[in-house]
Protein backbone atom coordinates (compact mmCIF):
# COMPACT_ATOMS: atom_id res chain seq x y z
CA UNK A 1 0.00 0.00 0.00
CA UNK A 2 1.48 3.42 -0.88
CA UNK A 3 1.04 7.00 0.18
CA UNK A 4 -1.32 8.72 -2.54
CA UNK A 5 0.48 11.86 -3.54
CA UNK A 6 -1.20 15.13 -2.15
CA UNK A 7 -1.46 16.82 -5.58
CA UNK A 8 -3.16 14.52 -7.36
CA UNK A 9 -6.92 14.31 -8.07
CA UNK A 10 -8.25 10.97 -6.72
CA UNK A 11 -11.34 9.96 -9.06
CA UNK A 12 -13.79 6.91 -8.96
CA UNK A 13 -12.17 4.10 -11.06
CA UNK A 14 -14.43 2.73 -13.95
CA UNK A 15 -16.97 0.57 -12.61
CA UNK A 16 -17.21 2.36 -9.67
CA UNK A 17 -20.38 4.89 -8.59
CA UNK A 18 -21.84 6.19 -5.79
CA UNK A 19 -25.83 4.84 -5.15
CA UNK A 20 -28.24 7.58 -6.45
CA UNK A 21 -29.35 9.93 -3.15
CA UNK A 22 -32.89 9.09 -1.53
CA UNK A 23 -31.58 4.88 -1.43
CA UNK A 24 -31.84 4.12 2.45
CA UNK A 25 -28.49 4.23 2.78
CA UNK A 26 -25.46 4.97 0.69
CA UNK A 27 -22.76 2.88 -0.91
CA UNK A 28 -20.08 2.59 -3.57
CA UNK A 29 -20.78 -0.24 -5.73
CA UNK A 30 -17.49 -1.73 -7.44
CA UNK A 31 -17.25 -4.74 -9.90
CA UNK A 32 -18.13 -7.66 -7.76
CA UNK A 33 -19.10 -5.96 -4.05
CA UNK A 34 -20.58 -2.50 -2.39
CA UNK A 35 -19.04 -0.81 0.31
CA UNK A 36 -21.88 1.13 3.25
CA UNK A 37 -20.50 4.49 3.59
CA UNK A 38 -21.10 6.00 6.86
CA UNK A 39 -19.81 10.03 7.66
CA UNK A 40 -16.56 10.39 7.13
CA UNK A 41 -16.57 7.87 4.39
CA UNK A 42 -19.43 9.19 2.10
CA UNK A 43 -17.95 13.00 2.85
CA UNK A 44 -14.12 11.54 1.29
CA UNK A 45 -16.16 9.73 -1.51
CA UNK A 46 -18.36 12.69 -2.51
CA UNK A 47 -15.22 14.77 -2.53
CA UNK A 48 -13.37 12.32 -5.44
CA UNK A 49 -14.48 13.36 -8.15
CA UNK A 50 -11.10 13.91 -10.46
CA UNK A 51 -11.04 17.89 -9.53
CA UNK A 52 -10.11 18.03 -6.01
CA UNK A 53 -6.46 16.82 -4.81
CA UNK A 54 -5.79 14.82 -1.83
CA UNK A 55 -4.65 17.78 -0.23
CA UNK A 56 -8.00 19.71 -0.34
CA UNK A 57 -10.08 16.55 0.55
CA UNK A 58 -8.11 16.65 3.79
CA UNK A 59 -8.66 20.52 4.23
CA UNK A 60 -12.01 20.28 4.04
CA UNK A 61 -12.91 17.11 6.43
CA UNK A 62 -10.29 19.17 9.12
CA UNK A 63 -12.70 21.40 8.84
CA UNK A 64 -15.75 19.71 8.85
CA UNK A 65 -14.65 17.49 12.05
CA UNK A 66 -12.61 20.66 13.46
CA UNK A 67 -12.99 18.31 17.19
CA UNK A 68 -10.72 15.94 16.00
CA UNK A 69 -6.76 16.16 15.55
CA UNK A 70 -5.89 17.64 12.17
CA UNK A 71 -3.35 15.04 11.92
CA UNK A 72 -5.12 12.11 12.64
CA UNK A 73 -7.72 13.21 10.12
CA UNK A 74 -5.18 13.46 7.61
CA UNK A 75 -3.53 9.75 8.20
CA UNK A 76 -6.83 8.36 8.20
CA UNK A 77 -8.15 9.53 4.94
CA UNK A 78 -4.34 8.98 3.12
CA UNK A 79 -4.99 5.26 4.65
CA UNK A 80 -8.72 5.07 3.35
CA UNK A 81 -7.82 6.18 0.00
CA UNK A 82 -4.40 4.26 -0.03
CA UNK A 83 -6.94 0.59 0.55
CA UNK A 84 -9.36 1.89 -2.02
CA UNK A 85 -6.76 2.11 -4.42
CA UNK A 86 -5.86 -0.97 -3.78
CA UNK A 87 -8.95 -2.69 -4.21
CA UNK A 88 -9.52 -0.35 -8.43
CA UNK A 89 -12.30 1.79 -6.76
CA UNK A 90 -10.18 4.81 -7.35
CA UNK A 91 -7.51 6.08 -9.31
CA UNK A 92 -5.24 9.18 -8.86
CA UNK A 93 -4.57 11.89 -11.51
CA UNK A 94 -1.38 13.67 -11.44
CA UNK A 95 -1.35 16.85 -13.49
CA UNK A 96 1.58 15.18 -15.66
CA UNK A 97 -0.94 12.34 -16.58
CA UNK A 98 -3.52 15.40 -17.36
CA UNK A 99 -0.94 16.63 -19.50
CA UNK A 100 -0.29 13.63 -21.50
CA UNK A 101 -3.54 12.38 -22.08
CA UNK A 102 -5.01 15.64 -23.37
CA UNK A 103 -1.85 15.62 -25.66
CA UNK A 104 -2.86 12.42 -27.48
CA UNK B 1 -38.20 -20.88 14.98
CA UNK B 2 -36.89 -19.65 11.89
CA UNK B 3 -35.00 -16.27 12.17
CA UNK B 4 -35.97 -13.10 10.69
CA UNK B 5 -34.45 -12.51 7.01
CA UNK B 6 -32.08 -10.54 6.54
CA UNK B 7 -31.65 -8.12 4.03
CA UNK B 8 -31.39 -9.66 0.38
CA UNK B 9 -28.33 -8.08 -1.21
CA UNK B 10 -27.48 -9.41 -4.73
CA UNK B 11 -30.18 -10.62 -7.59
CA UNK B 12 -28.71 -13.49 -10.01
CA UNK B 13 -30.74 -13.34 -13.11
CA UNK B 14 -30.67 -16.30 -15.26
CA UNK B 15 -32.15 -14.80 -18.44
CA UNK B 16 -32.09 -17.53 -20.67
CA UNK B 17 -30.69 -21.25 -20.62
CA UNK B 18 -29.95 -20.88 -24.51
CA UNK B 19 -26.26 -20.60 -25.02
CA UNK B 20 -23.35 -20.91 -28.04
CA UNK B 21 -21.27 -22.55 -25.57
CA UNK B 22 -21.36 -26.11 -24.53
CA UNK B 23 -18.77 -25.73 -21.44
CA UNK B 24 -18.20 -29.70 -20.16
CA UNK B 25 -18.44 -27.96 -16.38
CA UNK B 26 -21.74 -25.69 -16.74
CA UNK B 27 -23.35 -23.91 -13.62
CA UNK B 28 -27.00 -24.49 -15.23
CA UNK B 29 -28.51 -27.62 -14.03
CA UNK B 30 -28.82 -30.93 -16.11
CA UNK B 31 -32.36 -30.01 -16.88
CA UNK B 32 -32.68 -26.90 -18.82
CA UNK B 33 -35.34 -23.86 -19.26
CA UNK B 34 -37.05 -23.55 -22.48
CA UNK B 35 -37.29 -20.39 -24.51
CA UNK B 36 -41.25 -20.38 -24.68
CA UNK B 37 -40.72 -20.17 -20.79
CA UNK B 38 -38.78 -17.27 -20.19
CA UNK B 39 -40.12 -14.40 -18.19
CA UNK B 40 -40.81 -11.47 -20.45
CA UNK B 41 -39.07 -7.70 -20.88
CA UNK B 42 -42.05 -6.91 -18.62
CA UNK B 43 -41.88 -9.10 -15.85
CA UNK B 44 -38.53 -9.11 -15.68
CA UNK B 45 -38.42 -5.17 -15.07
CA UNK B 46 -41.08 -5.74 -12.35
CA UNK B 47 -38.72 -8.35 -10.96
CA UNK B 48 -35.75 -5.42 -11.03
CA UNK B 49 -37.66 -3.00 -9.15
CA UNK B 50 -39.27 -5.26 -6.74
CA UNK B 51 -35.58 -6.04 -5.91
CA UNK B 52 -34.15 -2.67 -5.68
CA UNK B 53 -37.42 -2.12 -3.23
CA UNK B 54 -36.36 -5.03 -1.03
CA UNK B 55 -33.05 -3.48 -0.60
CA UNK B 56 -30.79 -5.62 -3.42
CA UNK B 57 -27.78 -3.22 -4.61
CA UNK B 58 -26.52 -5.40 -7.54
CA UNK B 59 -27.93 -7.68 -10.31
CA UNK B 60 -26.07 -10.19 -12.40
CA UNK B 61 -27.53 -10.48 -16.01
CA UNK B 62 -26.24 -14.92 -16.55
CA UNK B 63 -27.35 -17.43 -18.18
CA UNK B 64 -26.66 -19.55 -20.46
CA UNK B 65 -25.53 -16.58 -22.42
CA UNK B 66 -27.73 -13.52 -21.36
CA UNK B 67 -26.78 -11.69 -24.76
CA UNK B 68 -28.98 -14.78 -26.37
CA UNK B 69 -32.15 -12.47 -25.53
CA UNK B 70 -32.84 -10.10 -27.95
CA UNK B 71 -34.16 -7.47 -25.40
CA UNK B 72 -30.88 -7.18 -23.61
CA UNK B 73 -30.64 -3.61 -23.83
CA UNK B 74 -33.98 -2.59 -22.85
CA UNK B 75 -33.41 -5.03 -19.45
CA UNK B 76 -30.09 -3.25 -18.57
CA UNK B 77 -31.96 0.65 -19.24
CA UNK B 78 -35.06 -1.34 -16.71
CA UNK B 79 -32.34 -2.17 -14.17
CA UNK B 80 -30.17 1.17 -13.70
CA UNK B 81 -33.84 2.64 -14.12
CA UNK B 82 -34.23 0.90 -10.60
CA UNK B 83 -30.99 2.21 -9.52
CA UNK B 84 -29.39 -1.71 -9.40
CA UNK B 85 -25.83 -2.27 -10.19
CA UNK B 86 -25.75 -3.88 -13.51
CA UNK B 87 -23.18 -6.50 -14.56
CA UNK B 88 -23.06 -8.94 -17.45
CA UNK B 89 -21.81 -12.58 -17.16
CA UNK B 90 -21.24 -13.79 -20.99
CA UNK B 91 -19.13 -15.60 -23.14
CA UNK B 92 -19.05 -12.33 -25.72
CA UNK B 93 -19.68 -14.65 -28.34
CA UNK B 94 -23.30 -12.87 -29.59
CA UNK B 95 -21.43 -9.31 -28.94
CA UNK B 96 -20.31 -6.82 -31.85
CA UNK B 97 -19.31 -3.49 -31.75
CA UNK B 98 -22.61 -1.61 -32.25
CA UNK B 99 -24.05 -4.06 -29.63
CA UNK B 100 -21.48 -3.39 -26.80
CA UNK B 101 -21.86 0.74 -27.52
CA UNK B 102 -25.93 -0.09 -26.90
CA UNK B 103 -25.12 -1.93 -23.45
CA UNK B 104 -22.48 1.19 -22.46
CA UNK B 105 -25.13 3.70 -23.40
CA UNK B 106 -27.56 2.03 -21.40
CA UNK B 107 -25.53 2.02 -18.67
CA UNK B 108 -23.68 -1.35 -18.12
CA UNK B 109 -21.59 -0.91 -15.30
CA UNK B 110 -19.29 -3.79 -15.31
CA UNK B 111 -18.60 -7.21 -17.72
CA UNK B 112 -17.06 -10.10 -16.48
CA UNK B 113 -15.87 -11.62 -19.73
CA UNK B 114 -15.21 -16.05 -19.27
CA UNK B 115 -12.36 -17.88 -20.96
CA UNK B 116 -11.77 -20.75 -20.95
CA UNK B 117 -8.06 -20.41 -21.06
CA UNK B 118 -5.50 -18.86 -23.04
CA UNK B 119 -4.46 -20.93 -25.82
CA UNK B 120 -7.41 -21.30 -28.66
CA UNK B 121 -7.24 -25.11 -29.37
CA UNK B 122 -7.87 -26.45 -25.70
CA UNK B 123 -10.12 -23.19 -24.85
CA UNK B 124 -12.18 -24.62 -27.77
CA UNK B 125 -12.49 -27.52 -26.91
CA UNK B 126 -13.71 -27.39 -23.36
CA UNK B 127 -16.31 -24.60 -24.64
CA UNK B 128 -17.32 -27.46 -27.68
CA UNK B 129 -17.15 -24.00 -30.00
CA UNK B 130 -15.15 -22.09 -31.71
CA UNK B 131 -15.04 -19.07 -29.44
CA UNK B 132 -11.40 -17.86 -28.14
CA UNK B 133 -10.74 -16.13 -31.02
CA UNK B 134 -14.03 -14.07 -31.37
CA UNK B 135 -12.91 -13.22 -27.10
CA UNK B 136 -10.24 -11.78 -28.08
CA UNK B 137 -11.60 -9.52 -30.29
CA UNK B 138 -13.98 -8.62 -27.61
CA UNK B 139 -11.28 -7.53 -25.42
CA UNK B 140 -9.57 -5.14 -27.76
CA UNK B 141 -13.04 -3.64 -28.45
CA UNK B 142 -13.31 -3.18 -24.62
CA UNK B 143 -10.15 -1.20 -24.74
CA UNK B 144 -12.03 1.85 -25.98
CA UNK B 145 -15.15 1.52 -24.24
CA UNK B 146 -15.74 3.17 -20.42
CA UNK B 147 -17.08 -0.34 -18.94
CA UNK B 148 -15.21 -2.12 -16.19
CA UNK B 149 -13.90 -5.52 -16.69
CA UNK B 150 -13.53 -8.53 -15.10
CA UNK B 151 -11.65 -11.08 -16.92
CA UNK B 152 -12.78 -14.74 -15.57
CA UNK B 153 -10.82 -18.20 -16.02
CA UNK B 154 -11.91 -21.29 -15.08
CA UNK B 155 -9.64 -23.59 -13.58
CA UNK B 156 -9.51 -27.29 -13.86
CA UNK B 157 -7.05 -30.04 -14.15
CA UNK B 158 -6.02 -29.59 -17.99
CA UNK B 159 -5.14 -25.89 -17.89
CA UNK B 160 -3.95 -25.30 -14.46
CA UNK B 161 -0.78 -25.78 -15.79
CA UNK B 162 -1.14 -22.47 -17.67
CA UNK B 163 -1.78 -19.96 -15.38
CA UNK B 164 1.26 -17.88 -16.75
CA UNK B 165 -0.39 -17.54 -20.03
CA UNK B 166 -3.72 -16.57 -18.78
CA UNK B 167 -2.13 -13.81 -16.18
CA UNK B 168 -0.27 -12.23 -19.58
CA UNK B 169 -3.39 -12.40 -21.65
CA UNK B 170 -5.32 -10.44 -18.70
CA UNK B 171 -2.48 -8.31 -18.07
CA UNK B 172 -2.36 -7.28 -21.98
CA UNK B 173 -6.27 -6.46 -21.70
CA UNK B 174 -8.45 -3.46 -19.68
CA UNK B 175 -9.41 -5.69 -16.93
CA UNK B 176 -9.64 -4.74 -13.37
CA UNK B 177 -9.85 -7.81 -11.79
CA UNK B 178 -9.21 -10.98 -13.00
CA UNK B 179 -10.38 -14.42 -11.36
CA UNK B 180 -9.33 -17.72 -11.71
CA UNK B 181 -11.78 -19.98 -10.29
CA UNK B 182 -11.74 -23.17 -10.25
CA UNK B 183 -14.55 -25.53 -11.12
CA UNK B 184 -16.81 -26.09 -8.41
CA UNK B 185 -18.99 -30.04 -9.01
CA UNK B 186 -22.49 -29.33 -9.63
CA UNK B 187 -24.20 -30.21 -12.38
CA UNK B 188 -22.38 -30.80 -15.76
CA UNK B 189 -18.92 -30.30 -14.00
CA UNK B 190 -20.31 -33.40 -11.25
CA UNK B 191 -20.65 -35.30 -14.19
CA UNK B 192 -17.20 -34.71 -15.97
CA UNK B 193 -15.59 -34.53 -12.55
CA UNK B 194 -12.52 -37.10 -12.77
CA UNK B 195 -11.20 -35.55 -15.64
CA UNK B 196 -11.46 -31.70 -14.52
CA UNK B 197 -10.26 -32.08 -10.95
CA UNK B 198 -6.34 -31.42 -10.81
CA UNK B 199 -3.87 -32.85 -8.40
CA UNK B 200 -2.75 -31.48 -5.29
CA UNK B 201 0.81 -31.01 -6.46
CA UNK B 202 -1.27 -28.64 -9.69
CA UNK B 203 -2.95 -26.88 -7.06
CA UNK B 204 -0.29 -25.94 -4.11
CA UNK B 205 2.02 -24.74 -7.30
CA UNK B 206 -1.27 -22.72 -8.98
CA UNK B 207 -1.55 -20.98 -5.12
CA UNK B 208 1.80 -20.17 -5.18
CA UNK B 209 1.88 -18.42 -8.54
CA UNK B 210 -1.52 -16.79 -7.89
CA UNK B 211 0.00 -15.36 -4.50
CA UNK B 212 2.86 -13.67 -5.85
CA UNK B 213 0.70 -12.18 -8.96
CA UNK B 214 -1.76 -10.89 -6.60
CA UNK B 215 1.78 -9.16 -4.81
CA UNK B 216 3.14 -7.77 -7.96
CA UNK B 217 -0.67 -6.49 -9.82
CA UNK B 218 -1.73 -4.75 -6.65
CA UNK B 219 -2.96 -1.09 -7.30
CA UNK B 220 -3.26 -2.34 -10.87
CA UNK B 221 -5.03 -5.36 -11.29
CA UNK B 222 -7.17 -6.99 -8.71
CA UNK B 223 -6.15 -11.28 -8.68
CA UNK B 224 -8.82 -13.24 -7.55
CA UNK B 225 -8.78 -17.10 -7.12
CA UNK B 226 -10.81 -19.96 -5.93
CA UNK B 227 -9.74 -23.67 -5.18
CA UNK B 228 -11.78 -26.67 -5.32
CA UNK B 229 -13.05 -26.69 -1.89
CA UNK B 230 -12.67 -30.35 -1.87
CA UNK B 231 -9.16 -30.05 -0.97
CA UNK B 232 -9.90 -27.12 1.54
CA UNK B 233 -9.90 -28.06 4.95
CA UNK B 234 -13.37 -25.68 5.76
CA UNK B 235 -15.95 -25.31 3.38
CA UNK B 236 -16.94 -22.50 1.46
CA UNK B 237 -19.41 -19.81 2.88
CA UNK B 238 -22.14 -20.97 -0.02
CA UNK B 239 -23.99 -18.17 -1.49
CA UNK B 240 -22.98 -16.21 1.70
CA UNK B 241 -25.63 -18.93 4.01
CA UNK B 242 -28.61 -19.81 2.50
CA UNK B 243 -31.35 -17.20 1.94
CA UNK B 244 -28.85 -14.50 3.81
CA UNK B 245 -27.35 -12.30 0.87
CA UNK B 246 -28.54 -13.58 -2.27
CA UNK B 247 -31.40 -14.41 -4.88
CA UNK B 248 -31.48 -16.69 -8.05
CA UNK B 249 -34.20 -16.35 -10.72
CA UNK B 250 -34.44 -18.84 -13.32
CA UNK B 251 -35.25 -18.04 -16.58
CA UNK B 252 -39.17 -19.35 -16.02
CA UNK B 253 -39.19 -16.60 -13.05
CA UNK B 254 -38.37 -19.83 -10.21
CA UNK B 255 -36.98 -18.03 -7.23
CA UNK B 256 -33.50 -20.32 -5.95
CA UNK B 257 -31.02 -19.62 -3.16
CA UNK B 258 -28.46 -20.92 -5.10
CA UNK B 259 -27.82 -22.39 -8.73
CA UNK B 260 -27.92 -26.23 -7.91
CA UNK B 261 -30.97 -25.90 -5.68
CA UNK B 262 -33.33 -27.81 -7.73
CA UNK B 263 -31.58 -31.15 -7.31
CA UNK B 264 -32.46 -30.87 -3.52
CA UNK B 265 -35.31 -32.95 -3.39
CA UNK B 266 -39.13 -32.22 -1.73
CA UNK B 267 -38.04 -28.44 -1.75
CA UNK B 268 -40.86 -26.29 -3.48
CA UNK B 269 -39.67 -23.16 -5.59
CA UNK B 270 -41.87 -20.48 -5.63
CA UNK B 271 -42.45 -18.29 -9.07
CA UNK B 272 -42.21 -14.29 -8.84
CA UNK B 273 -44.91 -14.66 -11.43
CA UNK B 274 -47.27 -15.55 -8.06
CA UNK B 275 -46.00 -13.94 -5.21
CA UNK B 276 -43.77 -10.74 -4.71
CA UNK B 277 -40.46 -10.89 -4.50
CA UNK B 278 -40.04 -9.67 -0.86
CA UNK B 279 -42.62 -12.58 0.02
CA UNK B 280 -40.57 -15.23 -1.51
CA UNK B 281 -37.10 -14.03 -0.03
CA UNK B 282 -38.80 -13.79 3.72
CA UNK B 283 -41.42 -16.47 3.71
CA UNK B 284 -41.30 -19.37 1.13
CA UNK B 285 -40.29 -22.57 2.35
CA UNK B 286 -37.08 -23.28 -0.06
CA UNK B 287 -35.86 -19.78 1.41
CA UNK B 288 -36.41 -20.80 5.32
CA UNK B 289 -35.45 -24.05 4.76
CA UNK B 290 -31.69 -24.08 5.82
CA UNK B 291 -31.54 -20.10 6.49
CA UNK B 292 -30.35 -19.44 10.54
CA UNK B 293 -28.83 -22.61 12.72
CA UNK B 294 -31.98 -24.49 13.08
CA UNK B 295 -31.47 -27.49 10.59
CA UNK B 296 -28.09 -27.82 11.63
CA UNK B 297 -26.27 -31.48 13.08
CA UNK B 298 -23.65 -31.55 14.84
CA UNK B 299 -20.36 -30.72 14.68
CA UNK B 300 -21.71 -27.43 12.47
CA UNK B 301 -24.46 -26.82 15.79
CA UNK B 302 -21.52 -26.40 18.45
CA UNK B 303 -18.83 -25.32 15.72
CA UNK B 304 -17.47 -21.62 16.48
CA UNK B 305 -17.13 -21.35 12.25
CA UNK B 306 -20.54 -21.84 12.14
CA UNK B 307 -21.36 -18.02 11.45
CA UNK B 308 -18.93 -17.93 8.59
CA UNK B 309 -19.40 -20.96 6.58
CA UNK B 310 -23.00 -21.74 7.53
CA UNK B 311 -22.58 -25.68 7.60
CA UNK B 312 -21.30 -25.03 3.98
CA UNK B 313 -23.01 -25.89 0.81
CA UNK B 314 -26.73 -27.91 1.22
CA UNK B 315 -26.38 -28.72 -2.40
CA UNK B 316 -23.32 -30.62 -2.34
CA UNK B 317 -23.70 -32.24 0.50
CA UNK B 318 -26.82 -33.44 -0.81
CA UNK B 319 -24.63 -34.46 -4.19
CA UNK B 320 -21.91 -36.39 -2.38
CA UNK B 321 -24.24 -37.70 1.20
CA UNK B 322 -27.26 -38.11 -0.18
CA UNK B 323 -29.18 -35.87 3.33
CA UNK B 324 -29.22 -31.73 2.09
CA UNK B 325 -28.82 -31.21 5.80
CA UNK B 326 -25.60 -32.95 6.43
CA UNK B 327 -22.33 -31.60 7.32
CA UNK B 328 -20.84 -30.13 4.14
CA UNK B 329 -18.27 -33.35 3.56
CA UNK B 330 -15.81 -31.32 2.31
CA UNK B 331 -15.48 -29.97 5.93
CA UNK B 332 -12.15 -31.66 7.52
CA UNK B 333 -14.73 -31.91 10.78
CA UNK B 334 -17.23 -33.50 9.15
CA UNK B 335 -18.37 -37.54 9.37
CA UNK B 336 -18.38 -38.08 6.05
CA UNK B 337 -15.10 -36.27 4.91
CA UNK B 338 -13.49 -40.01 3.93
CA UNK B 339 -16.11 -39.64 0.81
CA UNK B 340 -13.96 -36.55 -0.49
CA UNK B 341 -11.12 -38.37 0.33
CA UNK B 342 -11.71 -41.06 -1.74
CA UNK B 343 -12.06 -38.74 -4.28
CA UNK B 344 -8.90 -36.78 -4.28
CA UNK B 345 -7.06 -40.09 -3.38
CA UNK B 346 -8.27 -41.77 -7.16
CA UNK B 347 -7.48 -37.98 -8.86
CA UNK B 348 -4.05 -38.00 -7.29
CA UNK B 349 -3.32 -41.90 -7.93
CA UNK B 350 -1.25 -42.82 -10.75
CA UNK B 351 -3.68 -43.48 -13.31
CA UNK B 352 -4.21 -39.73 -13.27
CA UNK B 353 -0.79 -38.85 -14.59
CA UNK B 354 -1.20 -40.77 -17.69
CA UNK B 355 -2.49 -38.56 -20.82
CA UNK B 356 -5.70 -39.88 -22.01
CA UNK B 357 -8.13 -37.33 -24.23
CA UNK B 358 -10.99 -36.84 -21.86
CA UNK B 359 -14.52 -38.22 -23.00
CA UNK B 360 -16.57 -34.93 -22.38
CA UNK B 361 -19.77 -34.84 -21.42
CA UNK B 362 -21.04 -31.70 -23.25
CA UNK B 363 -23.61 -29.25 -21.97
CA UNK B 364 -26.61 -29.44 -25.00
CA UNK B 365 -28.79 -26.19 -25.99
CA UNK B 366 -31.96 -26.23 -24.50
CA UNK B 367 -34.93 -26.41 -27.09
Amino acid sequence: MSTPDLNSRPRLAVGCRLNEKGQQSRVLHMPEKALRLNGPSLEIIERCDGKRTVQEIISDLQNLYSKAEPQKVADDILGYLARLHDQRALDFISDQAERSTSAT
Amino acid sequence: MTPAAPTPLALIAELTHRCPLHCVYCSNPLELGHRADELSTEEWSRVFREAAEAGVLQVDFTGGEPLARPDIVDLVLAARATGLYVSLITSGLPLDEARLDELVQAGLDHIQLSFQGAAEESANEISGTKAHAHKLKVLDWLKRRRVALTLNFVIHRSNIDQLGEMLALGESSCAGRIEFANVQYYGWALANRENLLPTREQLDRSVEFLKRAQERLRGKIQVEYVVPDYYAKYPKACMGGWGQRLMLITPNGDALPCHAARIIPGLHFDNLKDRSLREIWEKSEAFEKFRGEAWMPEPCKSCDRRTRDFGGCRCQAFLLTGDAAATDPVCSLAPQRSMVDVILAAANGSAAESLVKPDWIYRPNPA
